[in-house]
């Protein structure tokens, strides 16, 4: 994939004259490869040389079976005497219930005492209003008046739309979940920033907890805590959590000097330093990190549905065996509607306000109105929903439902556009994903390891050179070259296709304003929707297979490409245009001469995030049927072989390493060119 | 107030449930897989209500159909209400063989499993249903992604099956292309049926399809346990799963330990049957019709309480 990357941004980047070493390498690895490519098999044939094309199998690493039988002991075997290693995950699975049952009991089932039938209901779970309540009074305290019109109108949508159940039951997870990874991620973090050598013996590890896919790990996961919403916490809280520990070591680093010395002088303590100076001056930077564990938990809410989570994830998932597109699409957005309340809400509260400290003479409730209003509509809608059920929950028959709409509008389009839309794909099939798909199937496993080692010792030096090499021949000695090579032809089309529609989108919604109102709505909706919820239209269009995968694959990965591509614009010093202007460049040369060049590097950050997003979601669209290593992933979970499922979901891993390694070398490089760093 | 009057009407209830049927041996929640399809969310609700009726308490729990048999190995699960012998043998004889899970009888159903085609592709392919006239025909079938070879969609790979081996050992002109979903196999036909066009694809019955939409099963060379474990037995002398898919009963599987724990409940999950077309008329009023599960299930337990309460006897 390397090649492909590097040939698409080189000639941006590198000006110069025709034939600079660095072109007639890059020309010389892609011709060589191309030409290795093309005629492997007929090498094979000529030479009668199998191991050409495929790794030999008699050394194949025997890898699968050593994980597997290691799994094995630490989940049956490991004992430490008088307790074994199962009863101290499930013991900690007891931990995370308890309170997440007591959330539950609290939005939506209701405190119950006793099991199954016979039990009690000793309190009423919160009713809708009294959520809805709780809701604006935090927007109101975070924010203002417009932020609680948005989040009371999220919340309103849920119930209005019929979501609300399953909403709660999401939203249960979430505030357990994400507790849960602000507080790892932040513990992790300040180990981080206080020792170098844990920091760099973490970073390996997070880079795998953010790219082996979840389904990799979680037939072990289910084994050491229990089939049920816990396991599925539990995946969501490893998976969200390595954003926060990465913000929060760099939060901690980039506190100032001066308030550090300020905090030795005052005579702190490392602890005191820590939790009353460190800690509050990294505020506004660790919510970011809050942020991002909110969105990523919301991004897990389908995969967790998968293993028993329940919830929206899980009617979305109900809704696509009906083939009921309308009922898929209401609950995927209610996911969306909560994402955004949520987003909003905590990126309100990372922008720190002075409060005034209430007069304490005052009686209470003119201390705190609206505290003390918000908790007077909880009791008594609590105490009102005994008797009038409408107030405790949202009466069925003011529901709202589109589905029928929906239905009928996909069978229309079917029926009338299939045909064209099959044109295009067919033109599309032939002219780009076939060639790039004999592309990578026909380089031949041995000269895959050199290329990808040269290309990225050529970009990062041979210390990279050299562990990309290891990592690609992992990949091969594992005996799923063909498979990556399949996960790496549809990565780069989808990447290739996201990067021809985003970049565009987001340099336009770097110079308007009005179109970045209207395509950031659009981002933020695609990147929070679930993609199971367009997977069953795409696959009625698109039919099953790479086609369809990769039409997910781009709506999913479009996000960082504009996103990226806008900031790049906008951050683009304002007088280097005017002298732009001033020199009589038109229009049409100040993008191209200026803003483009020197957005450069942020395109290439948006690069790097493009291809890991199209990486993660490659694993979910083996579910409409790709023969690709996340497929292989979903083989092995459903085997229930730990093995194969590690193995392959490390080859995953290495390639979103390699790619994200040389991407940010390209990045770097870029910038030291253009003298920004 | 309100508390008292709850605690009162919930005991009265459950004077009046204790005067139908015996006392449950435990009160622990009795665990029922379910899973992505909606006959299997059917059968387990139905066994899950009438376990309900006697007394005892479940819990439904989404677990994945190869991947639940670890759950029910430790107990972590319990009932598994529908393992079919075309799909799931092997993981269950292997769990079985383990001593951990045990096989609780059939459910009544058979299950049938084969390559289908809607009838509208005798036109075009008139020798069918036979799978030679099929594979003469294999580039009727063909999309610029398979081409020249047919395009077959199968279940997905988590279905077994066997269908790569198959069209391997009989020689057929057609690349398998797994869906990843029961929804996304289904999608496809959806999509071909509405405009007319080529399609052949794996089905099963009790399904609602072969219901709503007109066509026939493959047919194959017939299957026999030989065909499918001893190379030299079929057509290819050379190859194993020269034959069409086996049908069989759809098993109830259990954690061993549940015939010690809930011994009423066991014989009542043992009891339990039901037939294809019960089965086939339940999932279609769901699936087609629009009723939720629930619904469905309860108009089945008026209808035949006879039947479910003998169950629990």
């Amino acid at each position: 994939m390397s090649e492909g990357l590097v040939t698409q941004v080189k000639p941006a980047t590198v000006p110069g004259g025709l034939l600079t070493a660095s072109r007639v390498f890059w020309i010389g690895l892609f011709a060589v490869t191309w030409v290795l490519s093309t005629w492997s098999f007929a090498l094979y044939k000529a030479l009668d040389a199998r191991w050409i094309i495929r790794f030999p199998k008699a050394y194949e690493l025997p890898l699968e079976g050593w994980i597997s039988d290691a799994i094995n002991w630490l989940v049956d075997d490991l004992s430490f005497g008088l307790f074994t290693f199962r009863d101290v995950t499930r013991f900690i699975s007891a931990l995370i219930e308890a309170p997440y049952d007591f959330v539950r009991d609290l939005l939506i089932d209701g405190l119950m005492l006793g099991q199954g039938q016979q039990a009690v209901e000793i309190l009423a779970p919160l009713s809708w209003i009294a959520i809805i309540a709780i809701m604006v009074g935090l927007a109101l305290y975070a924010r203002d008046r417009t932020l609680a019109l948005l989040v009371g109108g999220c919340f309103s949508y849920l119930a209005v739309f019929g979501q609300w159940e399953s909403a709660m039951i999401t939203l249960s997870s979430v505030l357990i979940a994400v507790p849960l990874g602000v507080a790892g991620g932040l513990a992790l973090g300040i180990a981080a920033y206080r020792s170098h050598k844990f920091e760099s013996m973490l970073r390996p590890v997070l880079d795998l907890m953010q790219t082996v896919p979840v389904f990799a790990y979680l037939v072990p996961i289910l084994v050491l805590f229990g089939f049920g919403p816990v396991a599925a916490l539990i995946a969501t809280v490893i998976y969200a959590m390595p954003p926060m520990v990465r913000i929060s070591t760099v939060a901690l680093q980039t506190v100032p000097e001066e308030v550090i010395e300020a905090g030795h002088m005052v005579g702190c303590r490392p602890r005191q330093l820590m939790w009353k100076v460190l800690i509050p001056s990294a505020m506004p930077m660790l919510m970011v990190g809050v942020n991002q564990v909110i969105m990523l938990t919301l991004n897990m809410v389908i995969i967790a549905s998968m293993i028993g989570a329940g919830g929206l994830g899980y009617d979305v998932l109900a809704a696509l065996r009906r083939l009921d597109i309308g009922g898929g699409i209401e609950a995927g957005l209610a996911i969306v509607v909560m994402a955004i309340a949520l987003d909003r809400l905590s990126q309100a509260f990372s922008v720190s306000q002075v409060r005034a400290h209430p007069d304490p003479k005052l009686l209470f409730y003119r201390r705190y109105p609206r505290f003390s209003t918000v908790a007077a509509i909880v009791v008594a809608t609590t105490l009102a929903g005994m008797f009038v059920p409408a107030i405790q929950e949202y009466p069925e028959k003011f529901t709202i439902t589109t589905g029928t709409f929906w239905n009928s509008a996909m069978e229309w389009i079917n029926v009338n556009f299939f045909d064209a839309i099959e044109a295009v794909k067919t033109l599309l099939f032939n002219v780009l994903l076939l060639p790039v798909k004999r592309f990578f199937a026909g380089i031949p496993w041995a000269w895959g390891i050199v290329a990808v080692a040269l290309a990225a010792g050529r970009v990062g030096g041979w210390r990279l050179g050299t562990m990309a090499g290891v990592m690609t021949a992992f990949i091969a000695a594992s005996g799923l070259w063909r498979e990556a090579m399949t996960t790496i032809y549809l990565c780069s089309v989808s990447v290739l296709i996201a990067s021809l529609l985003g970049i565009p989108l987001g340099i336009w919604a770097g110079q308007s304003a009005r179109a970045n109102s209207v395509i950031g709505v659009l981002i933020d909706t695609l990147q929070t929707l679930p993609s199971f919820v367009y997977l069953i239209p795409v696959v009625m269009l698109f039919r099953v297979g790479d086609f369809s995968a990769i039409v997910a694959v781009v709506l999913y990965a479009l996000a960082p490409a504009v996103r990226f591509a806008a900031h790049g614009i906008r951050s683009i010093d304002g007088e280097l245009i005017e002298a732009g202007k001033v020199s009589g460049c038109t229009e049409r040369q100040i993008l191209w001469r200026i803003k483009l060049p020197l957005a450069a590097p942020s395109l290439l950050l948006g690069l790097n995030q493009t291809i890991m997003l199209a990486i993660s979601m490659l694993v979910i669209t083996a579910l409409v049927g790709t023969r690709d290593l996340g497929q292989e992933v979903y083989i092995a979970l459903t085997k229930a072989n730990t093995g194969q499922g590690i193995v392959a979901g490390l080859a995953v891993a290495f390639i979103a390493i390699i790619s994200d390694r040389v991407v940010t070398a390209l990045a770097r490089s870029s910038q030291e060119k253009l003298g920004l760093k | 107030m309100a508390r008292k009057l709850l605690a009162a009407a919930a005991a009265l209830s459950t004077l009046t449930l204790h005067t139908a049927f015996a006392e449950p041996e435990s009160t622990d929640p009795i665990k029922l897989t379910t899973h992505d399809w909606t006959g299997q969310l059917i059968t387990t609700t139905i066994m899950g209500e009438v376990l309900k009726k006697a007394g005892y308490n479940v819990e439904y729990v989404q677990a994945d159909y190869i991947a639940q048999f670890a759950g029910l190995k430790t107990g972590d699960l319990d009932v598994a209400m529908e393992i079919w012998e075309t799909t799931g043998r092997e993981a269950m004889d292997e769990a079985t063989a383990s001593g951990k899970v045990v096989n609780l009888g059939e459910t009544g159903m058979n299950a049938i499993e084969e390559w289908w085609y809607p009838s509208y592709m005798e036109e075009v392919c008139p020798g069918l249903p036979d799978w030679k006239a099929l594979n003469d025909c294999a580039e009727e079938f063909a999309t610029p992604e398979t081409a020249p070879l047919g395009r077959y969609l199968g279940g997905p790979v988590t279905w077994g099956g066997f269908d790569d081996e198959r069209v391997e050992a009989l020689g057929m002109d057609f690349e398998v292309v797994h869906a990843g979903t029961d929804a996304a196999l289904f999608a496809e036909l959806e999509s071909a049926y509405q405009r007319k066009a080529p399609i052949v694809l794996w089905l099963y019955e009790p399904h609602w399809a072969p219901a709503k939409y007109e066509g026939k099963f493959i047919e194959f060379p017939p299957y026999s346990p030989e065909c499918y474990n001893d190379p030299s037995v079929g057509i290819n002398s050379d190859a194993a799963y020269d034959c069409g898919k086996p049908t069989g009963p759809i098993w109830k599987v259990a954690w061993e330990g549940v015939e010690g724990k809930w011994p009423g409940a066991a014989k009542a999950i043992k009891a339990f049957t039901i037939g294809n077309q019960d089965m086939g008329a339940m999932v279609a009023k769901v699936d087609l019709d629009g009723k939720s599960v629930d619904e469905t299930v309860a108009e089945w337990m008026d209808a035949n309480k006879d039947t479910w309460s003998s169950w629990i006897q």
